[in-house]
């Protein structure tokens, strides 16, 4: 229950990090919050050689708003900071409702932002958030800087479209449009625990009230956050009347990248069941907040 | 640097500077209780489930099993050894846990109350649903937690003070 031995690095800039991680390639690991990875190092599940801490890079940790009226969130940030800021709520109010969700809050004082959407735990809250919401990650290297969505950012189970040598510095969430609507809702055994099921929803509304817009994101359900593209599509055209949303959650629960595992806390029957209830919840929710919006 | 290399680390723990040369993958759990013979920062699980090793980093309630010590250079660290005063007399929160029955063998109790002292402070009143929301990350197998929230209540109207070290300065 104690890590491998392993090299420390804490560089103060951007800079400096992304020139150690292109020295020791895949030999090295960033340490944001340590809240998952320390975890694995201390039962050895991870035993990188170098770690690269990102905590004393000031410059990673920031909200601020973007001229298109979203908002961009350092990497760095702390998910409690997130939480209580003003800015997030006004114009991410999904992730204002979901980060409560996480873990607790000792876990979310020192846990961060980019940490969470990096790791890409299947069970966790933040990925499946960034696919409904559409999120753009912004990924540096030595050489430069690319923006990849959410939706490509993941690619497997803990595997992201993040390199060895590249970090996650930023998330850009994208303005909440007139008429639109959001919610989140899981099931869990105890306050805190990894959901069993989790669901992200974000819809808009147009000028005659049908939804134009819907995106529905699963967690727990699959090897990464799934976004249930055919299951939202069906609710386009719709006023999201009670049956459209049990025909949205019905497709949702059985569309073929939805494959929750069966495992010790839940059988994927239970599961799937779970997705038709909290997504008729989250719908609900998000389609009257919608037309308040409208 | 080799692996074996040494850190150097400078901190405060409740109100005492310490200077000490560490491994880098020494838990700060361990730096703490191993290093500084503070051995009232408990370790239950390692992987931070249980809250046991609760201490306040900077103010903050944090796992210290989860974090290295060569990471606080620098840092202000109270540990339940920092919550009564020099002559032994128990912090409010300590004393409320006494009266309440708050605790059995005692094991969990350091990582209660360096979660609470934050809490109390950000919400002087909470409800019973409030003391149970922010005592979630924390495993008791004794108490049943009973004594525990009411330990909190008979405090919510008065509001925990800081801890002494702290009060004092
Ligand atoms: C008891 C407990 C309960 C938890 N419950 C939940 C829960 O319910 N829901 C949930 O979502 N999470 C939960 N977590 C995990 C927590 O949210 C973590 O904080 C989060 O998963 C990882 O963020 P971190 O900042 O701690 O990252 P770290 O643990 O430091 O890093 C995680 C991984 O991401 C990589 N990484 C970190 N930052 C970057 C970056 N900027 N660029 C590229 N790669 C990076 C690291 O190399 C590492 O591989 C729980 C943790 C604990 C200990
Ligand atoms: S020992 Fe740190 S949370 Fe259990
Ligand atoms: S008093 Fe024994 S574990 Fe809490």
């Amino acid at each position: 229950m104690k890590p491998a031995p392993f090299r420390y690095f804490a560089p103060e800039t951007l800079d400096e990090a992304l020139s150690l991680l292109a020295e020791h390639g895949d030999e090295a690991k960033p340490l944001a919050g340590g809240q998952s990875l320390v975890p694995a190092m201390n039962f050895r599940l991870a035993q990188p050689a170098v770690l690269v801490d990102l905590n004393r890079i000031a410059a990673l940790s920031f909200i601020r708003p973007d001229d298109a009226g979203g908002v961009v969130v350092g990497a760095m940030t702390r998910q409690r900071a997130v939480e209580h800021s003003e800015l997030v709520a006004a114009r991410a109010p999904l992730v204002t409702e979901t980060v409560p969700y996480i873990a607790h809050a000792q876990i979310r004082n020192r846990g961060t932002f980019g940490g969470s959407l990096a790791h890409a735990d299947p069970a966790s809250e933040l990925p499946a958030v960034a696919l409904a919401l559409d999120a753009q990650f912004t990924l540096a290297c030595r050489s430069g800087q690319r923006v990849v969505p959410a939706e490509a950012f993941y690619t497997d189970l803990f595997e992201t479209a993040c390199g060895h040598e590249e970090l996650l510095v930023d998330v850009r969430l994208p303005t909440a449009a007139a008429g639109s609507g959001f919610a989140f809702e899981e099931l869990a055994r105890r306050h805190g625990d990894y959901a069993l099921v989790g669901v992200a929803v974000a819809v808009q509304r147009g000028a005659d009230g049908t939804l134009i817009d819907a995106r529905m994101a699963y967690l727990s359900v699959g090897p990464g956050p799934v976004l249930a593209t055919r299951a939202s599509a069906s609710l386009l055209g719709t006023r999201g009347e009670t049956e459209a949303l049990r025909v949205a959650a019905s497709l949702a629960a059985h569309e073929d990248i939805v494959d929750p595992p069966s495992d010790i806390h839940a059988t994927a029957a239970y599961r799937r069941h779970l997705i038709e209830v909290l997504t008729v919840r989250a719908l609900t929710r998000a389609c009257s907040r919608a037309q308040e919006g409208a | 640097m080799d692996d074996s290399a040494l850190i150097d680390v400078a901190l405060t723990v409740n109100g005492t500077h310490y200077q000490r040369q560490v491994e880098s993958r020494l838990l700060l759990s361990d730096f703490l209780r191993h290093d500084l013979g503070l051995t009232g920062t408990h370790v239950g699980c390692e992987h931070g489930v249980c809250g046991a090793c609760t201490i306040l980093l900077d103010g903050e309630a944090v796992r210290a099993c989860l974090l290295f010590a060569a990471q606080v250079r620098g840092s202000t660290i109270t540990t339940v050894e920092g919550l009564a005063a020099a002559d032994g007399t128990l912090h409010p929160l300590q004393e409320a846990f006494r009266q309440a029955h708050g605790l059995q063998c005692g094991f969990c109790t350091p990582g209660f109350l360096l979660t609470l002292v934050p809490f109390l402070a950000e919400n002087p009143n909470p409800d019973d649903r409030e003391i149970r929301q922010a005592i979630s990350g924390n495993l008791c197998r004794c108490t049943g937690y009973q004594g525990i929230v009411d330990a909190v209540r008979s405090l919510s109207r008065t509001g925990a003070p800081k801890p002494a070290h702290e009060a004092e300065t």
